[in-house]
């Protein structure tokens, strides 16, 4: 483990708010509150999972942190300098230091490019990384590393891989600038069952290897729980929870976390007569209008009056969560 | 007893740029009134086009379809189309996973019920009117009375789900179909769903043909379990016997290789390679080239599905062993 001050990255009260536009009228709609004060850091070396469920603001957050959207407010700290703020040099320094893997392995890959082009792109834009004559065996070499065969698949295009080759491919292409950071944005949740257990295994090798730190999107609490050091859970564009894997999956400090989690099919039906399973009701709020107050209070059995007024901050020190009553551990 | 349906060496092909593409390779299924059989398989492995085939809702040509479907011992794949849209129509309900597109997007949804009672039971507009109103508050949809007039694009996503099982019972229906009922869904509201099948499949006595790639779903929701894997059942039985000790070492690696909410566990088993393209089925077993247990015999012969005890049954020549291997 790496030591627990080395950190490289730095989430202060980011904000992203997307204004909303009505048709056919000039008048200024609300706005949709996607990501609402989120902060965190994250250690190098490690993994951070971030779960939610749909419109709970994890995308965008994943979009922000590597600058592909501006923040409405809040920053993002790589080191010394602030994502969104960086210019010239220092921007593209910082681009090749945070890197992303998306969702969506059939579009997240340019299907007219040879994988031998798609892998060269990074070192086009980024020139001073390595010289051109010592490219063509980095390419190679990156493919052997997420376990495809550089003689077979260099001068393939997209269209003739598997969904989880392509995915080895995007990873690839993440991890060709070396970075320190990679953002992955639901990497296994569009691969088949028995796919997405090997791209799992070959982001962990990576981890293992190379020291990079993920911050590891996604809806499936199962594969977060196996990969992450850290969970963060997310709540219509604010963190309610947040801390170790295990004690946060064991025992879960925030109503939302335990009713989530007890949702989650278990593959053991011995265990299905005598679970307790919370069932919430109804469907999260729309972030343009959230309740006030806590978020969740509106789907909550035991919120009070206070929960209506006052917003919880996300407050402990190992496991902090924000909820008045959270539960005991 | 006679099932309730019996689907017997089911074929399915659709024609490709390199001849025919076999989709579906003699599958064969039983559901009784009031149990919940689940077809598990990965994307490609056929599950969806052999539930199509059961529904008669598989365009013919350019889909061939070959083998029996019976519903209470009637066959259906020789029925007129007529008369095949009147069986399905009324005896099977058929829920979809993508609820907007199985919408009808210009009617409010109260109309298609509606629409649906007047033409199959030749109900008066006023009574089949009180009786949407009834199946969406059955479905548990709050105010009903209200909804009934609002268009699908006005629910959520589990709401919209639930109107779509709403349709799908209006009928009465003997056999439920639902391929992927849940799997747009956040798993909070998949939970709903879930909970809300199985309470109708109780209180109806209905038999529930669960199409999924999701073991968990299988886990909490299934008494039997059949397998599929490139256009073959590949192992069968009841739900404790696949999880507790799978037969057949795909089975074997699907539950190996699913991370545990519950538990935090080392590294995970992979499936070597990706599922194979059914245009281009390798020879001998379908399962012999992400197979850890492969023979030379597995490379040459197809395994058929061969009984074992406890009337399970697997197709793999080496079943017995996989079977001491993985029992507690």
């Amino acid at each position: 483990m790496p030591p627990s001050d080395d950190v490289v990255l730095r989430v202060e009260n980011l904000v992203k708010h997307f204004p909303l536009k009505r048709s056919g009228s000039l008048r200024a709609g609300g706005v949709v509150k996607a990501v609402d004060g989120v902060s965190f850091e994250l250690r190098r070396g490690e993994t951070l999972g971030v779960v939610g469920e749909s419109g709970c603001g994890k995308s965008t957050l994943a979009r922000t942190l590597v600058g592909l959207e501006k923040p409405t407010g809040g920053s993002v700290r790589f080191g010394d300098a602030v994502v969104h703020t960086a210019r010239g040099r220092e921007l593209r320094a910082l681009r090749r230091r945070i890197q992303i893997v998306l969702q969506d392995p059939y579009t997240s890959l340019n299907p007219r490019r040879t994988i031998r082009e798609i892998l060269t792109q990074p070192f086009e834009i980024h020139p001073d990384v390595l010289p051109k004559a010592r490219r063509t065996a980095r390419i190679s070499e990156l493919l052997d590393l997420v376990g495809l065969d550089p003689s077979l698949h260099l001068d393939r295009y997209p269209h003739q891989f598997s969904g989880g080759q392509r995915q080895r491919i995007g990873i690839a292409r993440a991890l060709a600038l070396q970075p320190d950071v990679v953002v992955c944005d639901e990497p296994v949740s569009a691969l088949d069952v028995s796919v997405q257990a090997q791209v799992v295994n070959l982001l962990e090798r990576l981890q293992k290897e190379l020291g990079v730190a993920y911050v590891f999107i996604a809806h499936d609490l199962s594969v977060v729980r196996h990969i992450s050091d850290r969970v963060a859970v997310m709540y219509l564009g604010k963190l309610v929870e947040s801390g170790p894997g295990a004690p946060l999956y064991d025992a879960p400090r925030h109503p939302y976390t335990k009713a989530l989690l007890s949702a989650v099919p278990v593959p053991e039906p011995a265990s299905r007569t005598n679970r307790q399973r919370i069932l919430l009701a109804g469907d999260p709020p729309s972030p343009v209008d959230p309740p006030s107050g806590c978020r969740f209070r509106t789907r909550c059995w035991q919120a009070t009056d206070t929960c209506a007024t006052q917003e919880p901050p996300l407050a402990g020190p190992e496991h902090p969560v924000a909820c008045h009553y959270p539960l005991a551990a | 007893m006679e099932p309730l349906l019996k689907v017997t060496d089911l074929r399915v092909s659709f024609p490709g740029p390199s001849g025919p593409v076999h989709a579906v390779n003699g599958v064969g299924l039983e559901l009784a009134a009031g149990r919940t059989l689940a077809l598990l398989g990965e994307s490609g492995s056929g599950k969806s086009v052999t539930a199509q085939a059961v529904m008669g809702i598989l365009d013919v040509p350019p889909a061939r379809v070959a083998g029996s479907v019976t519903l209470r011992g009637r066959e259906l794949l020789t029925l007129s189309p007529r008369d095949r849209d009147r069986v399905s129509g009324e005896e099977i309900g058929m829920v979809f996973q993508d609820a907007m597109a199985a919408l009808n997007p210009v009617f409010s949804v109260g109309d298609q019920i509606t629409e649906l009672l007047r033409v199959r039971r030749g109900m008066s507009r006023a009574d089949a009117r009180r009786r949407a109103v009834e199946l969406l508050d059955r479905v548990r949809i709050p105010a009903p009375a209200n909804r009934v007039k609002d268009y699908p694009h006005q629910f959520s996503g589990g709401m919209r789900q639930r109107v779509m099982i709403a349709l799908a019972i209006a009928l009465e229906p003997a056999v439920l179909i639902a391929d992927e009922p849940t799997t747009a869904l956040d798993v909070t509201v998949q939970a709903q769903v879930m909970e809300l099948i199985a309470e109708i499949q109780r209180d109806s006595g209905m038999g529930l043909l669960l199409i999924t790639h999701d073991l968990g779903v299988v886990a909490e929701v299934a008494d039997d379990v059949a397998v599929m894997y490139a256009g073959r059942i590949v192992e069968r039985g009841t739900v404790e016997q696949i999880f507790d000790g799978p037969a057949h070492p795909y089975t074997e690696g699907l539950l190996a290789s699913m991370p545990r909410v519950d538990r935090t566990d080392e590294e995970l088993y992979a499936i070597p390679g990706a599922p194979p393209n059914p245009a281009r089925l390798p020879t001998g077993c379908p399962f012999h080239l992400r197979c850890h247990r492969v023979t030379p015999e597995c490379r040459s012969d197809l395994p058929a599905l061969e009984p074992l005890p406890a009337h399970r049954a697997s197709a793999c020549h080496h079943r017995t062993e996989v079977l001491h291997a993985t029992q507690r």
